[in-house]
């Protein structure tokens, strides 16, 4: 039974691999906005709620996301459907790929920033405000304005990537009519 | 051959003076001194501290009991170390220094606990609210300089230290740790 739902599934990503995408997806679109609202707030109770919050869930994003490449390695994920792979020219392949390859690379790089400029700051983060995680940089002024842009430069571009990752897929889906966004969704009974 | 009349008067000055300088007030040397404070943001340690303090000390090593000790401190130095934060602390919610400008502390009963250790009773005014606080102080002697150290928790709500909206312990801890290194010149030998 496995070996046959293994075959007429084999064009579908794991049911991992899905979880992982569309929570993520779902926390990295959260913390994007809320890290957008929260930027110019005035001092205030709720500017240090949204704050610890958001360094909080960035830090599940961060821990999820090791989860996911572990699987990522260790899973292959199934190829492209040969109908679209026929359709894409050389360069949207090499972009696709160079999409997800940069996309991964930031799902590190924008959580380990921003808990670097956070320890520069003077303000360790301390998960769900019982968890102090250890500073691995030196809580130090004018390293912390250093850093500070590149949380938000690092995050801007992953929000780039994701609307072009997003844009991708829907033309795939809408305007070609490849049935392409199923391999994304968990397996039903059809 | 110079007359012991001659002499007389300046061994009498010699000896006032020495009197003088044994009865003279220790100084306190606030360039090596310091005055922290760490509150808890949502359980983030967060240091914070006094630029600008001075003390009147009267301190005898083998007479502890007579000793007199006051501190003052001016309210509208304290820094977190951004602009944005110190600009927040001189308000009326927290240590409104435009009406209180100093908090000081004024030394009761002093107990010796060992040598070099000392247990310093006394009452501590912010925000013109004032407290009974015990402190621990250790001394230690390197040339002509004694070092006092010492760590004391003290509550913020009585001394209406973040008031209002920030009176939420959840968000702001009630506790609040000093710490201080206190360096004097003048101090008897322990």
């Amino acid at each position: 039974m496995q070996e046959v739902n293994q075959s007429s599934h084999s064009n579908k990503y794991s049911l991992p691999a899905v979880l992982l995408h569309w929570l993520l997806a779902l926390g990295l679109a959260v913390l994007f906005v809320a890290g957008l609202f929260m930027a110019d707030l005035p001092v205030s109770p709720l500017r240090l709620k949204l704050f610890n919050w958001h360094k909080w869930a960035g830090i599940c994003v961060l821990t999820l996301s090791v989860l996911r490449l572990l699987w990522r390695v260790t899973h292959r994920p199934p190829p492209l459907p040969a109908e679209i792979q026929q359709h894409m020219p050389a360069w949207q392949q090499m972009a696709h790929h160079a999409t997800q390859y940069a996309m991964y690379a930031l799902f590190f790089i924008v959580p380990l920033v921003g808990w670097a400029y956070s320890s520069a700051a003077g303000y360790p983060v301390v998960v769900f405000g019982v968890l102090p995680l250890p500073d691995f940089v030196t809580s130090d002024k004018a390293l912390a304005e250093l850093i500070k842009p590149w949380h938000e430069i690092s995050a801007f571009a992953l929000a780039g990537l994701v609307g072009l990752h997003v844009a991708a897929a829907l033309k795939h889906q809408l305007v070609d009519k490849h049935a392409l966004l199923q391999r994304m969704l968990p397996a039903r009974r059809y | 051959m110079v007359s012991f009349k001659l002499l007389a008067p300046a061994f009498m000055a010699l000896f006032c003076f020495a009197s003088l300088q044994a009865q003279a007030q220790q100084k306190l040397q606030a360039g090596q001194s310091e005055i922290v404070f760490v509150s808890k943001q949502m359980g983030v340690p967060v240091e914070g501290r006094f630029k600008s303090f001075d003390a009147q000390i009267n301190f005898d090593p083998a007479k502890p009991a007579t000793a007199k000790i006051n501190f003052s401190v001016d309210m509208a130095s304290a820094t977190l170390g951004s602009k944005e934060t110190d600009a927040e602390l001189v308000k009326p919610d927290w240590f409104y220094t435009a009406k209180f400008a100093k908090a000081s502390f004024q030394s009761g009963a002093v107990k010796s606990n060992g040598v070099g250790k000392y247990e310093v009773i006394g009452k501590l005014s912010i925000k013109g609210l004032t407290q009974d606080i015990t402190v621990p102080v250790s001394l230690s002697q390197t040339g002509g300089l004694t070092t006092a150290v010492g760590v004391f928790a003290l509550k913020r709500l009585p001394f209406k230290i973040g008031d209002n909206e920030w009176s939420d312990t959840s968000m702001v801890a009630d506790d609040v740790q000093v710490k201080f290194k206190f360096v004097l010149i003048g101090v008897a030998k322990l």
